[in-house]
C-alpha cells in the first residue's frame, strides 16, 4: 500500500475490523478476526459450515453485539453505515405463487421503508417519482434483468431472481455490497455469470463487495481477494496464498492439502468435516 | 314472504332500497367488502390463509359466548378476534414469514390446536344459550337480516381505522410480505408489522363475519384478491380489483338473496368462487 492511500486513511477502506471477537449464547463465533476491505474490492468470503461466515456478515452490518474489537464500516459505524450499505441476506428462492413483480422488488429497495403512500400532487413529488423510477430501470440495466423485470419474480429461474435481488440491493447507490451465498442456489454457467456481474459492479460502481461462498472456483477468476475462516479464525489475502496446504494446514490445525484439478479448479481435502468443500458441490 | 321479480329489472334494484334492513345489510356489506378486499390482498401475499381461518374460526365462539352473556354478538366478534390475533402474533414471535420454514411449522401446531378449542367452545355455548337467532347456522354461515345502524356505524369506524393504518403501513408492510429478512436488514420493523398486520386481520374478519358467518369469510377475504392477485401482478391495480371484486360480490350475493330462500352465505361463496375460476382460467391462457 502507498503512503497517499495510507494516509487518507478510511476514505480508501470500506471495511476495517479490528481484533473482533463474538460470542453467541457463549460460544465463541469469531475470535480476534482483523482485516481490511479496499473500496471497490471484489472479496469472497470462504470457510467451512459454521465457520462465522454469516456471523462476519452481520457484525459489518452491526446486527450481532461485539464481544470485543471494532467494526468500522465506510469510515464509521456499522449503525450509521447502514443506508449506504446494500445486503442480500442468504435466502431460499421465492416461492412460485409470488404474484409481485421484479420492478416492484427493485422499488422496495429504494423505497420500502417508508411510511405512508406518495401521492402524486405536487410537481415535487411527481418529479420524485419520475426519478426513483429511472434509478429503478437505471439499476435493472445494469444486472441485465430489463426484458424480465416485468413478470412475476416467482416464475422467474434461480439465476433471474438473484439478478434482480442485486439489483435491488444496488437500487440505493451503496458503497459496500454484502451477499450472502448467493450462487448457492445456482447452476455452474449462471454462478459464473453472475459473478462476472457482481466482478463488473464493484469495478464501474466503485462498490466494495463481499460475498460469502461455499466454492471458490467459480469465482477465482474474478476476486480481488479472499477471507477464508475457520475455527472462529479469519486470513485474509490473494486466493493462491490463502488456498494453500501449508496456509490452511494453521489455520485448521490439522492437516490438510489442496489439490489443483486438470482445468485449475482448486479442491481442499483433508478438512475433518466437509471432505471435498472446495470441489463441486452435491445437492 | 319472498319478494318476487318484477318484468322490470330497474324496479327491483330500487325494490332492494324500500326497506331500512335492506338499506343497513347493503351499507354493512360495502364496508365490509372494502375492507375485506385491501386487507385480503395483503393475505394473499403473504399466505396467512391458515391464520385468518383461525381467528375466523375464533369469531365463532366470541360471537356465541357474547350472546351466552348477554351482549351483542358483534361485541363478541371483535374481542375474540383480535385476542385471537393476539394471542398468535405471541405465539409466533418470529412469525412464519420472517424465520423461515422453523417458524411456520410452530405456528401451524399453535393455530391447529388453538382452532379445536374454538370451536368445541363455541357449540358449547350455543348449547348453554338458545337465544341466539337461527343458532349454529347463522353464526357459522351468515345472515344479512338484522343488520342494525348502530352495527353498520360500528363497522365503519373500524374499517377507517384499518384502512387509515394499511394506508400509512403500505409500503413497508409490501416490503416485509415480500421479502422479510432484506426489509428487516433495510430498517424495517419486521416483527410489528406482522403483530399489527395480525390484528388488522382480526377486525377485518370480525367485521365480515357478520354478514357472511364465522366460516364463510374467505368468500370475501380470499376468494376476490386471489382472483386480483391472477390478474395483475401491480400492486395498486390488484388492491384496487380487489376491493371491486369484492363488492361485486357481496351486492350481487345480497341481491340475489334477496329474492331467494336461501342464505346470503351462499351467494357469496358461490359468486367468489367463480370469480376466482374465471380469473385462474384468465391468467392461466394469457400466460401461455
Amino acid at each position: 500500500m502507498t503512503n497517499a492511500a495510507v494516509s487518507t486513511g478510511s476514505d480508501t477502506s470500506a471495511v476495517v475490523l479490528d481484533g473482533v471477537t463474538v460470542r453467541i449464547a457463549g460460544h465463541r463465533i469469531l475470535s480476534d478476526v482483523s482485516l481490511t476491505i479496499r473500496n471497490g474490492e471484489f472479496v469472497a468470503v470462504l470457510g467451512p459450515n459454521g465457520a462465522g461466515k454469516s456471523t462476519l456478515m452481520k457484525a459489518i452490518l452491526g446486527l450481532v453485539p461485539l464481544a470485543g474489537g471494532s467494526v468500522d464500516v465506510l469510515g464509521r459505524s456499522p449503525q450509521q453505515a447502514r443506508p449506504h450499505i446494500g445486503y442480500l441476506p442468504q435466502r431460499q428462492s421465492f416461492d412460485p405463487a409470488t404474484r409481485v413483480r421484479g420492478v416492484d422488488l427493485v422499488a422496495l429497495g429504494l423505497n420500502g421503508s417508508r411510511w405512508g403512500v406518495p401521492l402524486p400532487l405536487t410537481a415535487g413529488a411527481r418529479r420524485r417519482r419520475r426519478e426513483e423510477r429511472a434509478r429503478v430501470a437505471e439499476v435493472i440495466e445494469l444486472v441485465g434483468a430489463s426484458a424480465y423485470a416485468g413478470r412475476a419474480i416467482g416464475e422467474l429461474s434461480g439465476g433471474e431472481q438473484q439478478r434482480l435481488l442485486i439489483a435491488a440491493a444496488l437500487v440505493r447507490g451503496p458503497r459496500l455490497l454484502i451477499l450472502d451465498e448467493p450462487l448457492d442456489s445456482l447452476d455452474l454457467p449462471n454462478q459464473a455469470s453472475v459473478a462476472g456481474l457482481i466482478r463488473r459492479i464493484a469495478t464501474t460502481e466503485g462498490v466494495a463487495v463481499l460475498l460469502v461462498a461455499h466454492d471458490v472456483n467459480p469465482l477465482a477468476a474474478y476476486l480481488d481477494r479472499v477471507v477464508y475462516l475457520a475455527r472462529g479464525r479469519a486470513l485474509c489475502g490473494e486466493v493462491e496464498d490463502v488456498i494453500s496446504a501449508p496456509t490452511l494446514t494453521d489455520l485448521y490445525g490439522t492437516p490438510v492439502e489442496v489439490l489443483r484439478t486438470s482445468d485449475g479448479r482448486l479442491v481442499v481435502v483433508g478438512l475433518p468435516e466437509a471432505p471435498h468443500h472446495h470441489g463441486h458441490r452435491h445437492g | 314472504m319472498i319478494p318476487s321479480l318484477s318484468p322490470n329489472p330497474i324496479d327491483d334494484v330500487r325494490r332492494l332500497f324500500t326497506y331500512p334492513f335492506m338499506v343497513n345489510a347493503l351499507a354493512a356489506g360495502t364496508i365490509v367488502a372494502i375492507l375485506a378486499g385491501v386487507v385480503g390482498w395483503y393475505v394473499v401475499l403473504r399466505r396467512q390463509a391458515f391464520a385468518s381461518h383461525t381467528l375466523s374460526v375464533m369469531a365463532f365462539p366470541g360471537a356465541a359466548g357474547a350472546a351466552l352473556a348477554g351482549l351483542p354478538t358483534a361485541l363478541g366478534y371483535y374481542v375474540a378476534c383480535t385476542a385471537a390475533a393476539l394471542a398468535i402474533g405471541r405465539a409466533g414471535r418470529s412469525p412464519g414469514a420472517a424465520a423461515g420454514r422453523r417458524g411456520q411449522v410452530g405456528e401451524s401446531a399453535v393455530i391447529g390446536t388453538v382452532q379445536t378449542v374454538g370451536l368445541a367452545a363455541g357449540f358449547l355455548f350455543l348449547s348453554l344459550n338458545h337465544s341466539v337467532l337461527g343458532g349454529p347456522e347463522t353464526l357459522l354461515f351468515g345472515t344479512f337480516l338484522g343488520i342494525t345502524s348502530g352495527q353498520v356505524l360500528v363497522l365503519l369506524a373500524v374499517a377507517l381505522a384499518a384502512l387509515v393504518a394499511l394506508t400509512a403501513l403500505a409500503r413497508p408492510l409490501l416490503f416485509s410480505s415480500i421479502d422479510p429478512e432484506v426489509a428487516r436488514a433495510g430498517g424495517v420493523p419486521v416483527a410489528r408489522l406482522d403483530a399489527l398486520f395480525l390484528i388488522v386481520l382480526g377486525l377485518a374478519i370480525a367485521a365480515t363475519s357478520q354478514l357472511t358467518g364465522a366460516l364463510l369469510v374467505f368468500a370475501l377475504l380470499i376468494a376476490p384478491p386471489a382472483a386480483a392477485h391472477q390478474i395483475t401482478l401491480r400492486p395498486l391495480a390488484g388492491l384496487l380489483l380487489s376491493v371491486a371484486l369484492a363488492l361485486l360480490t357481496i351486492w350481487l350475493a345480497l341481491a340475489i338473496a334477496y329474492y331467494s330462500i336461501y342464505p346470503v352465505g351462499f351467494y357469496v361463496t358461490t359468486i367468489g368462487f367463480v370469480l376466482y375460476v374465471l380469473a385462474r382460467a384468465a391468467g392461466r391462457i394469457r400466460r401461455r
